[in-house]
C-alpha cells in the first residue's frame, strides 16, 4: 500500500525525470524510442497482455473507446487545462461531429468517410464559435452551467428533429474505406490483404491465435482493432499539433489568460479572442472524435449516446489526469474509459466503485495524476515558503 | 502417430456423447412430448452457453433483469429435465447503450462456448450490433426490441418473439375508437424510439379521432403542462406511448387533474409497477395493451418481457436438444420453428418477425393489474 | 409554436402557471443547497442532487414503516401525521448525507487549498457513488443477510426500479380562481417553500450564525481572524442545504409519490440552473430563479410542446446571463445587507 502510495505520489516527478532523460538522448535514439513506444500502443490489442486485457468485453473495442476518450480529453484539455474555461457541455461537440458525419455519409448524402471527417471538424469548430461568442463573455462558473445547457439543447434537438433521425437515431453509417476485399455477410472466406493473428495467453505462456485474426485493413463489423488504429493515428496527429500550438504565442496567451485575465488584458493580450480560439479548437477535436465514433464498428448513433453524464466524465478525465498536461489528459481519458470495462466482473458495483475512486483520487491527489510541470514547481515553492514562515530550516 | 491419437480422441468423444444421449433418453422418457427432437440425434452443444445482451445495470437495468429471470427460469427447467445436457447463461451488460454493445457483441462472437443470443434488449443495441452477429452467423432472438426497421436490414440471423410496433398500434387505435367509443383521443409519447413508433402508428390509425398530441421527456416528473393540454383539448381518451414510470405519473396527474376519460398505453407500461406509481385509484380502469397473452399461473419470472425471454430461450433449448450442432443449424431450426410459448404462439416469417401477433388488452381492476384475464383485441 | 395554447384561455393560462409555480417552489428549495455552498465556498456542490434523492427515499420508507406496503389513497388531512414524521426523517437523512459529503468529499480538499475544479470532480464522484449506493441497496442489505427482512425497503432485484410511496395523497380542491381550482397539495407546497425560504433568509440576516456565514462568504481569511470558526460555518451551510433538500424531498413525494436512485439528477441540474438564474450565492435569487424557471418551463411546454421545455429553460438562462451577467438579483451571500 505504501509503495503504491509513494509510486503514485511521485508519479509526476518520475514522469518529469523520464521526459528529461528522453530529451537528453541523441536524435537517433529518440526516434527509435518514439517508434517503439508508438508501435507498442498500435500492437496492444493484438498483444492482449494478461491482466491488462478486459475479460467480459472485447479488448479491441475497449481500446477503441479508450482512444476516443483520450482524443476527447486532449481536446477538452485545451479548453480547461490551457485556457481555464470550465466546459460542462463538451458532449455537445462530440454529438455535432458524430451527427454531421452521419448526416453526410448516409442520412442525406453518401459521402465517403474521409471526406465527411474534415467537414465534421469544420462544422463543429463553427458551432464552437457560435456558442462561444456570446457565452465566453460570461465569467467563471457561469460558463459551466451555460455550456451544460448547451449540451442538453443539442441532445434535445437531435432527439426531436426528424431531419436528424430523431430518437430512432441514424443507422448504417458507412465504415471508413477498407484496403483489400471486404465481402459482406456471414461465412465469407477472405477479408483484407493479409491476416494478423493475435496472441492468446495461457497464464504467462503466449500462443498465436490464427482463428481470430485481424484482417489488414478492413473496417468490418466483427473487429474493432482497425478502427482503433485509425483513431490512434488521429490521436498522434492531434498530439503533435497540440505540442506545436502550446509552445507558440497562442499557448502563452492562453496561459496568461487562465492565470489572470485582467492582467493579461492589460498587457495587450486580446483575451476574448484567445478564449474563443481555445473553445473552437477544443470543439473541433471533440467533433473529430465524434466523427470517428459515428463511423465506428456499430455504425449507429442515437441521442442516448450523448447524455449529460458523458460531459461530466470528460471533465473528470481531464482533471483526474492532470489538467494542463497533455499526457495527463490522455492518461485520464484512457482511465475513465478503461476502468469501468476492465472491472466488468464487479457488474452492478462498478459505477459505484468508479464514483468512489473519483472522489478518493480527487481528495488524495488534487493536482491530478500527471500535473503540468508548472503546477508542481509552484507547489514545491509554496511548500518552501510555508516552511520558511514556520521558521523551520528548508 | 499424431493422427492416430486424434482419431482415438474423437472416437472417445463420440462414444461418450452416445453414452450421454442414451442415458438422457432413458431418464427423460416421460417428458418426451415437449422435446421430442432429442430421440436419436445427439445433442452436440451440451454444456455450451446462451448469451444475453442487454441492460442489467443503469436506467433500464430493471427490464434486463426481468429478461434474465425469464432466461434463468427456462434454463433451470431444462437442467431439471435434461440433467445431462445443461446449458449455461452468459449475461453481457450493455447498460442499454448502443455505444457499448458492439464491443460486447465482438466478445460474444469470439466466445466459442456461446451458441445463441437472447437479445439484444433494445432497438438501439440491435441496430448497432445486428451486422456483427449477422457477419459472424450467430443466431439471435430478441425478447423486446420492437423497432420496425430492424428486420428490414436483411440480417437473416436476427429474430424477435415480440410483435413490432405496427400491429399493436393499429389494434390499440381500433380498440379506443370502437370498443371504448372514444371520439377525441389525445396521444402522448416520451420521445424514445419505441414510444414514438407506437404512438405514431396509433396517431395514423386514429385518423379524425386524434384531437391533439404532445411529447414528454423520459424521467420527466412534472406532468402539469400535459394535463392542462389534455383537459383543454376536451379529449375523452388518452393514449400514452412509453414505459411504465412516466405512464404511471401521467395517469396519476391526469386523474388528480380531473380527467375522467379512458387511459390507455402499450406493452412498455404493462407492468405491476404502473399501478404502484399511479396509485390504485388513479390507475383503476386503465387499459394496457401487449402483444403477449397472460403468463400461465404459477409462472415464476415476473415483470415486463420475462415471458418473451423465457420463450426465446426455450426455442434455443429445443434447437440444441434437437441435435443442432452449429450456428447455421440452430438458425435454420429457429426459422422453421412453430410452437406455443407462454407469451403466445411463436413462428417466424422470413425476415425474423414473429408471424402471428395477438394483441391483448390488460385491465387495471380493483387496484391491481389483472394479468390473468386480458381480452384479445386483434 | 402555439401562443393560443397559453394565452387563449385564462383558465388554461392559470393552470400552466400554477403547475409551474409548484415545481418552481421545489426547484427553489433544492437550489438553496447549491447557492449556499457556492456563496461560502465558491464550489459547485454537484452531489447535492443525491442529498435530495436520499430524502425522497426517506419519505417513502417512513410511509412503508408506519402504514405498510398496502396501496391506499388518502386525503392530505389523513396523511398529515405520517407526512410530518416523514418530513422530519427526510430532513434528517438529507442533512446527514450533506454532512457526510462535506466531511469526506470537500473538507480534505478545502484544507489542502486545492483548485476549485478538483472539488467538482470529487463531487461528481460522490454523486455517482451515492446514487449507485441507493440503486444497490438490496445488495448491501444482502451482505448482512438483511435483504429478506428489509425486502419492503430495499426491494430485492428491483432496487434499480421505481420505488413508490404506497400511500397516494389525493389532492382536494380548495377554491377556484376563475375556472381553475387550486388544490390543497399545490397550495401547501408553495406556501411551505415560501415560509422556509423566508425563515432561512431571516436566519442568515439576523442571527449570529448567519453573520458568520456572511462574513466567511465575503472574506474567509478576515472572518477567521475575527474569530469565526470557518469549519463550523461550512458545516452549517451544508446542514442547512441538506435540511432544505429534505423538505423539498417531502413536498416532491407528496406531489409525485415515487422516486428512483437517479431521481435527483435532473432536478439537481434544474435547481442549479435556477440558482444561477437568480444569482448564485443569493438566497432570494434562488427563490426567484426557481419560481421563474418552473413557470417558464410550463409556458414553454404550452407554446412549443413539452419536448422543448428544457430547451426553453436553458435558452432563458443564457439570455438572462447575457443581460445580467451575475444573475437576476446579483451574486454573493456576503453582500446581503444585515
Amino acid at each position: 500500500m505504501t509503495t503504491v502510495r509513494t509510486f503514485v505520489g511521485n508519479l509526476g516527478e518520475n514522469w518529469d525525470r523520464t521526459v528529461d532523460r528522453y530529451n537528453a538522448q541523441s536524435k537517433p535514439v529518440k526516434i527509435l524510442l518514439t517508434t517503439l513506444f508508438t508501435l507498442f500502443f498500435f500492437a496492444l490489442p493484438l498483444l492482449r497482455p494478461p491482466v491488462l486485457t478486459t475479460e467480459g468485453i472485447d479488448f479491441g473495442s475497449v481500446m477503441f473507446r479508450v482512444a476516443a476518450f483520450a482524443l476527447v480529453a486532449l481536446g477538452l484539455n485545451i479548453v480547461i487545462g490551457y485556457a481555464g474555461l470550465l466546459d460542462l457541455g463538451y458532449v455537445g461537440f462530440y454529438a455535432v461531429g458524430a451527427y454531421t458525419t452521419a448526416v453526410l455519409t448516409v442520412y442525406h448524402g453518401s459521402w465517403p468517410f474521409f471526406l465527411a471527417l474534415p467537414v465534421a471538424i469544420v462544422v463543429t469548430m463553427i458551432t464552437g464559435v457560435i456558442l462561444g461568442a456570446p457565452t465566453l463573455r460570461v465569467r467563471g462558473d457561469y460558463l459551466a452551467i451555460v455550456t451544460l445547457g448547451f449540451g442538453e439543447i443539442i441532445r434535445i434537438c437531435v432527439t426531436n428533429i426528424e431531419w436528424l433521425g430523431a430518437a430512432a437515431g441514424i443507422k448504417d453509417i458507412p465504415h471508413p474505406n477498407s484496403i483489400g476485399p471486404n465481402p459482406e455477410g456471414p461465412f465469407a472466406d477472405k477479408r483484407g490483404l493479409f491476416d494478423i493473428p493475435r496472441l492468446e495467453w495461457d497464464g504467462l505462456i503466449p500462443s498465436l491465435d490464427h482463428k481470430r485474426a485481424t484482417h489488414f485493413l478492413t473496417f468490418g463489423s466483427g473487429d474493432a482493432i482497425p478502427y482503433y488504429w485509425l483513431l490512434l493515428t488521429a490521436l498522434l496527429l492531434v498530439l503533435f499539433a497540440d505540442r506545436l500550438i502550446k509552445a507558440s504565442r497562442v499557448g502563452r496567451a492562453w496561459e496568461a489568460t487562465r492565470e489572470d485575465e485582467d492582467a493579461a488584458e492589460l498587457m495587450g493580450v486580446p483575451t476574448f479572442k484567445y478564449k474563443l480560439m481555445a473553445f473552437a479548437l477544443g470543439a473541433a477535436i471533440g467533433g473529430m472524435s465524434g466523427s470517428f465514433f459515428a463511423s465506428g464498428q456499430g455504425g449507429y448513433i442515437n441521442p442516448q449516446s450523448f447524455p449529460l453524464l458523458l460531459s461530466m466524465l470528460f471533465v473528470a478525465a481531464v482533471i483526474v489526469g492532470g489538467s494542463g498536461n497533455r499526457w495527463g489528459a490522455i492518461a485520464g481519458g484512457a482511465l475513465v474509459a478503461y476502468l469501468p470495462e476492465r472491472f466488468r466482473e464487479f457488474a452492478d458495483y462498478r459505477l459505484f466503485f468508479f464514483g468512489l475512486a473519483l472522489t478518493v483520487l480527487a481528495v488524495w491527489r488534487p493536482e491530478g495524476l500527471l500535473p503540468p510541470r508548472r503546477t508542481r514547481r509552484a507547489k514545491s515553492v509554496e511548500a518552501k515558503i510555508e516552511a520558511l514562515e514556520e521558521g523551520e530550516p528548508v | 502417430m499424431i493422427r492416430s491419437t486424434k482419431s482415438l480422441r474423437s472416437f472417445a468423444a463420440i462414444a461418450s456423447i452416445a453414452a450421454l444421449t442414451l442415458s438422457a433418453c432413458g431418464s427423460s422418457d416421460d417428458d418426451n412430448k415437449t422435446d421430442g427432437g432429442t430421440t436419436g440425434a445427439a445433442a452436440a452443444l451440451c454444456g455450451k452457453n446462451i448469451a444475453f445482451l442487454g441492460a442489467l445495470t443503469g436506467d433500464a437495468g430493471a427490464l434486463g433483469q426481468n429478461m434474465v429471470n425469464g432466461i434463468k427460469l427456462a434454463l433451470k427447467e431444462n437442467d431439471a429435465k435434461n440433467p445431462d445436457c445443461k446449458i449455461g447463461l452468459k449475461p453481457f451488460d450493455s447498460q442499454g447503450s448502443p455505444d457499448v454493445a458492439p464491443g460486447l457483441a465482438t466478445q460474444i462472437i469470439n466466445d466459442d462456448t456461446i451458441v445463441g443470443l437472447v437479445g439484444p434488449g433494445f432497438s438501439g443495441e440491435s441496430l448497432a450490433t445486428g451486422k456483427t452477429f449477422y457477419d459472424a452467423g450467430l443466431p439471435s432472438i430478441s425478447p423486446s426490441a420492437t423497432n420496425v426497421t430492424i428486420t428490414q436490414q436483411g440480417w437473416t440471423t436476427w429474430h424477435r418473439v415480440i410483435g413490432n410496433d405496427d400491429a399493436q398500434g393499429k389494434a390499440d387505435a381500433k380498440y379506443l375508437t370502437e370498443t371504448v367509443g372514444a371520439k377525441k383521443v389525445f396521444v402522448v409519447d416520451d420521445g424514445q424510439d419505441y414510444s414514438k413508433g407506437l404512438a405514431g402508428t396509433v396517431k395514423t390509425a386514429l385518423g379524425d379521432a386524434l384531437v391533439d398530441s404532445d411529447q414528454i421527456a423520459v424521467k420527466q416528473t412534472d406532468m402539469s403542462a400535459v394535463v392542462t393540454k389534455v383537459k383543454a383539448s376536451g379529449a375523452d381518451a388518452i393514449f400514452y406511448g412509453g414505459y411504465y414510470t412516466e405512464a404511471g405519473l401521467l395517469a396519476k396527474a391526469l386523474r388528480q387533474g380531473g380527467f375522467t376519460g379512458t387511459f390507455m398505453s402499450g406493452d412498455g407500461s404493462e407492468d405491476a409497477q404502473f399501478v404502484k406509481i399511479a396509485g390504485a385509484q388513479a390507475a383503476e380502469g386503465a387499459v394496457l395493451s401487449a402483444p403477449a397473452g397472460p403468463a400461465p399461473s404459477g409462472f415464476e419470472a415476473t415483470g415486463l418481457y420475462a415471458t418473451q425471454a423465457y420463450d426465446a430461450t426455450n426455442i434455443f433449448l429445443a434447437a440444441i436438444n434437437g441435435g443442432a450442432a452449429d450456428g447455421k443449424a440452430i438458425n435454420d431450426f429457429i426459422g422453421s420453428y412453430v410452437g406455443d410459448g407462454v407469451s403466445g404462439p411463436v413462428a417466424f416469417d422470413d425476415k425474423g418477425d414473429i408471424k402471428e401477433t395477438k394483441i391483448y388488452a390488460y385491465f387495471v381492476k380493483g387496484g391491481k393489474l389483472d394479468v390473468e384475464n386480458p381480452s384479445p383485441i386483434e | 409554436m402555439d401562443l393560443g395554447a397559453l394565452f387563449g384561455n385564462f383558465d388554461n393560462f392559470l393552470s400552466f402557471t400554477m403547475g409551474g409555480l409548484v415545481f418552481g417552489a421545489i426547484y427553489a428549495l433544492i437550489a438553496l443547497g447549491y447557492t449556499m455552498v457556492y456563496g461560502v465556498l465558491q464550489l459547485i456542490n454537484f452531489a447535492h442532487s443525491e442529498v435530495f434523492m436520499f430524502g425522497t427515499f426517506a419519505v417513502a420508507w417512513v410511509f412503508v414503516l408506519l402504514h405498510g406496503t398496502e396501496s391506499a389513497t388518502w386525503s392530505l388531512g389523513k396523511a398529515l401525521p405520517i407526512l410530518l414524521v416523514a418530513l422530519v426523517a427526510a430532513m434528517l437523512v438529507s442533512a446527514a448525507i450533506a454532512l457526510l459529503l462535506e466531511r469526506f468529499a470537500y473538507r480534505p480538499l478545502i484544507k489542502k487549498n486545492a483548485p476549485k475544479l478538483i472539488a467538482l470532480i470529487s463531487a461528481i464522484g460522490a454523486s455517482f457513488a451515492l446514487s449507485e449506493a441507493m440503486g444497490l441497496r438490496d445488495r448491501f442489505a444482502g451482505w448482512f443477510g438483511l435483504d429478506d427482512n428489509l425486502a419492503d425497503y430495499v426491494s430485492p432485484d428491483k432496487a434499480r426500479d421505481v420505488y413508490s410511496n404506497p400511500v397516494t395523497i389525493q389532492p382536494t380542491n380548495l377554491f377556484k380562481i376563475g375556472g381553475y381550482s387550486v388544490s390543497d397539495v399545490d397550495l401547501v407546497i408553495i406556501v411551505a417553500a415560501l415560509v422556509m425560504m423566508i425563515a432561512l433568509d431571516q436566519i442568515v440576516r439576523r442571527t449570529r450564525f448567519g453573520r458568520g456565514i456572511r462574513a466567511t462568504a465575503q472574506d474567509p481569511e478576515a472572518a477567521a481572524l475575527m474569530g469565526v470558526n470557518s469549519t463550523r460555518v461550512v458545516q452549517g451551510t451544508f446542514l442547512i442545504g441538506g435540511l432544505m433538500a429534505g423538505a423539498a424531498a417531502t413536498l416532491y413525494m407528496m406531489k409525485i409519490g415515487s422516486t428512483r436512485q437517479d431521481a435527483g439528477f435532473i432536478l439537481g441540474v434544474k435547481a442549479f440552473t435556477a440558482a444561477v438564474m437568480g444569482g448564485i450565492g443569493n438566497l432570494r435569487g434562488a427563490l426567484l430563479g426557481g419560481l421563474l424557471l418552473g413557470v417558464m418551463e410550463n409556458w414553454g411546454a404550452a407554446v412549443f410542446g413539452s419536448e422543448w421545455r428544457d430547451v426553453v429553460a436553458f435558452v432563458l438562462l443564457v439570455l438572462i446571463l447575457l443581460v445580467r451577467p451575475s444573475g437576476l438579483l446579483g451574486e454573493s451571500l456576503g453582500k446581503a445587507r444585515a
